[in-house]
């Protein structure tokens, strides 16, 4: 691997099985004093399962897009069920709840 | 953008690394941070100087920790300036030129290992209060480097307090060793957090740099460190000091502020001798430095 001069940003895994959380940033002259600097700065007291080391150079940065076209419909927010749900028991004749079973009721709507 | 800038930081909205910001904004953080992150590497000093005479192994090690902590967190500290527009080789050279400030308390010399413990437990108590009120910094790289450092503040006040006790539980050489440090530190301790200002007029606190004033700190350091001084049979050299119970807030001889503003300004007891040790530290690692940088890639 070709000398990476410069900024590296550090990412902590701080249990196995949890997700990767951006830890700090540090300067090294190379690749693998950068990593050895990660695991001093980031995870002296054992609070790292796992570290990635990434030249800020190598990363490709992008910003969230605003959502211009409402993309509701790919989120649950995008739906709300309630009306319609009534509506559609009332069309059936069937009272909320009907079908249930045990003392815990109709909790949805 | 500036006034738009403004207004959206008072209404609350925070700032990311990239995000534009006014020259006056980032100015203003810039310094701030780089003040903080001086006075970590400076902080270091004191305590290194003891790791040699510290009392047994595990004081060793733990000093040794600590003082690995601190220089990492002038690492952290640092490289936000650095994203911020400024070079560590310009930072370095400010601060061993005597150009830039750091705080008071690193500006005093150590007599005894008392120093040592009365530094760990009740200097670094008044820097957490001062950094937890950056926790919820409108910038917000510095406030997630501030989470890490608080998160490795609270084991050095623990560690301090401990040393504090062994002395306090010692021999009377001890505990006077222990009184006499006291004595030393009160003062550096009340102008630690500053001179009491408006807190209405602080720009810092207008854009959420910091989010407290000095003298509510300080308050909040008399409240919780006071009691805690006084049950260990320790005396606080001030005649004036105590707590107003219709009022809750203490009262206490107030500190030469000019004395403050002259140590900072780098005319303290020790702050010559302090430089003088970074530069030979600076000097002495040279070699290191060129050799890493010259490192063949692995």
């Amino acid at each position: 691997m070709a000398a990476v001069a410069g900024v590296f940003e550090v990412f902590r895994r701080g249990k196995s099985g949890g997700a990767m959380e951006h830890a700090g940033s540090l300067e090294a002259p190379d690749a693998r004093l950068a990593e050895s600097y990660a695991r001093q700065l980031f995870g002296r007291r054992g609070e790292a399962a796992e570290l990635w080391v990434v030249a800020r150079a190598a990363i490709a940065h992008t910003v969230g897009a605003s959502d211009e076209l409402d993309h509701s419909y790919r989120r649950v927010d995008g739906y709300s069920i309630r009306d319609r749900l009534r509506a559609a028991r009332a069309a059936a004749g069937v009272e909320r709840g009907q079908f249930r079973e045990g003392a815990q009721g109709d909790v949805d709507a | 953008m500036e006034a738009g800038f403004f207004d959206r930081l008072a209404a609350g909205e925070d700032v990311e690394a990239g995000d534009a910001m006014p020259d006056a904004y980032r100015e203003a953080l810039r310094r701030f941070i780089e003040m903080h992150g001086n006075s970590e590497l400076m902080g270091a000093l004191p305590e290194r100087d003891w790791i040699v005479r510290a009392p047994n192994l595990q004081r060793k090690l733990a000093l040794t920790a600590k003082v690995q902590d601190e220089v990492g967190h002038a690492q952290l500290l640092l490289r936000l300036v650095e994203d911020l527009g400024k070079p560590r080789e310009r930072i370095l050279d400010d601060l061993l030129a005597g150009r830039s400030k750091f705080h008071n308390v690193f500006h005093y010399p150590t007599h005894s290992w008392a120093d040592v413990a009365v530094i760990a437990w009740l200097v670094d108590a008044a820097a957490i209060l001062s950094q937890k009120a950056l926790l919820g910094c409108s910038y917000l790289p510095y406030r997630r480097v501030m989470k890490r450092i608080c998160w490795e503040e609270s084991f050095h006040v623990l560690h301090g307090r401990d040393t504090v006790l062994a002395l306090a539980t010692g021999n009377d050489a001890q505990r006077e060793m222990l009184q006499e440090a006291l004595e030393r530190w009160w003062a550096p301790l009340m102008m630690f957090h500053g001179p009491p200002n408006d807190p209405a007029r602080d720009q810092l606190i207008a854009w959420r740099i910091k989010s407290r004033g000095n003298e509510e700190l300080r308050q909040e350091f008399l409240d919780v460190y006071v009691p805690r001084i006084w049950e260990l049979g320790l005396r606080i050299d001030d005649p004036a000091l105590r707590r107003d119970p219709s009022t809750g807030s203490w009262e206490y001889t107030e500190p030469d502020w000019d004395d403050l503003r002259r140590i900072v300004r780098g005319d303290g007891p020790a702050t010559a001798a302090r430089l003088g040790q970074r530069r030979d530290a600076a000097r002495d690692g040279e070699w290191v430095r060129r050799c890493f940088a010259l490192a063949p890639a692995a």
